[in-house]
């Protein structure tokens, strides 16, 4: 396991929703990172066909996107989603798991550009694709609770 | 695992669908949709008005420190918001499929409820246009707004 490895695995159990959907690694570089969604009937969202609900995709390519973010830097830095685009481009196949790749292709300043693309048996026939923009901010100005600042 | 749609599992939800539209009573839909049910999510109606609401858990946690509801989580509850929408305000009866969804996160969404309102912005004959706003303390505080478009499908065949 490589350090970028190490630390997300380290956010994977952090994160208790990430736990809950069963989000597990595959692998992980700077500014890269590739996740794998187990098939789960909870989270299916078409009771009639067994297809799982875009919010289930919706989260595992935040969460791929999202953690790529503070991988691409050389800095500690906190992320937060500004947007986040997802385009389905077919359903997927009931009882398989989704891969979801997560690459950063611009940092300035002060936002970070990354975009994303899941799949199941090719890469060649992704379930989506996904774009989104991430703040980056020093650790310290991370808000604390009861702290609502806008 | 066997995900061919039955006529019955067909027939519960025609059912709840209609239930919904006629009563103004969401529970039996939402129920039918597991990953709604995952998220706990539940469907007010007021009048002509629909209020979709996510209580707080640890299921859905995100960031620890804060805590905070995770962001996926947010777009996935405002998604299932729209297309409980579209299957009450809607006529027919097919499942919209979601095409793309867009999402701007305003606020972190922290250990409370969160609610949001869906208007259809614009129907077509194929595709619906839905734009959703979600918050917590007040609707002026938003956590979140987002737009998604439906595709309709046909209707289905018993």
């Amino acid at each position: 396991m490589n350090t970028y490895e190490q630390k997300v695995s380290g956010m994977l159990k952090a994160v208790l929703h990430c736990q809950e959907i069963g989000l597990e690694l595959v692998s992980a570089d700077k500014g890269h990172l590739t996740l794998r969604l187990p098939y789960n009937p909870a989270l299916v969202g078409n009771p009639l066909t067994g297809v799982i609900h875009g919010g289930a995709l919706t989260t595992l390519l935040d969460t791929a996107c999202g953690f790529a973010a503070p991988l691409a830097l050389d800095v500690p830095s906190v992320c937060p989603t500004l947007d986040l685009r997802i385009d389905y481009m077919r359903a997927a196949v009931p009882g398989e798991a989704i891969i979801g790749e997560a690459e950063v292709y611009r940092i300035t300043g002060n936002v970070i550009f990354a975009r994303g693309i899941a799949w199941q048996e090719s890469r060649d026939k992704p379930v989506a694709h996904c774009v989104a923009t991430f703040m980056r901010l020093e650790p310290h100005v991370i808000r604390r609770p009861g702290v609502e600042t806008r | 695992m066997s995900h061919d749609m039955s006529s019955q599992d067909m027939q519960t939800l025609q059912a709840a669908i209609a239930k919904a539209r006629q009563s103004g009573n969401a529970e039996t839909l939402v129920k039918n949709i597991p990953y709604a049910r995952f998220i706990g999510m539940q469907a007010h109606c007021f009048g002509e008005t629909w209020l979709y609401e996510m209580p707080y858990g640890k299921h859905i946690q995100g960031n620890p420190s804060l805590p905070a509801v995770h962001g996926g989580v947010i777009g996935g509850f405002m998604e299932t918001a729209a297309l409980v929408h579209c299957l009450t305000q809607l006529e027919g009866p097919g499942f919209p499929k979601v095409v793309d969804f867009s999402i701007d996160y305003l606020r972190a969404a922290l250990s409370k409820p969160t609610f949001a309102e869906c208007s259809i912005v614009r129907q077509g004959r194929k595709i619906v246009n839905v734009s959703v706003h979600a918050w917590q303390t007040t609707k002026q505080e938003p956590v979140a707004t987002a737009r998604t478009h439906f595709l309709l499908s046909e209707p289905v065949q018993e």
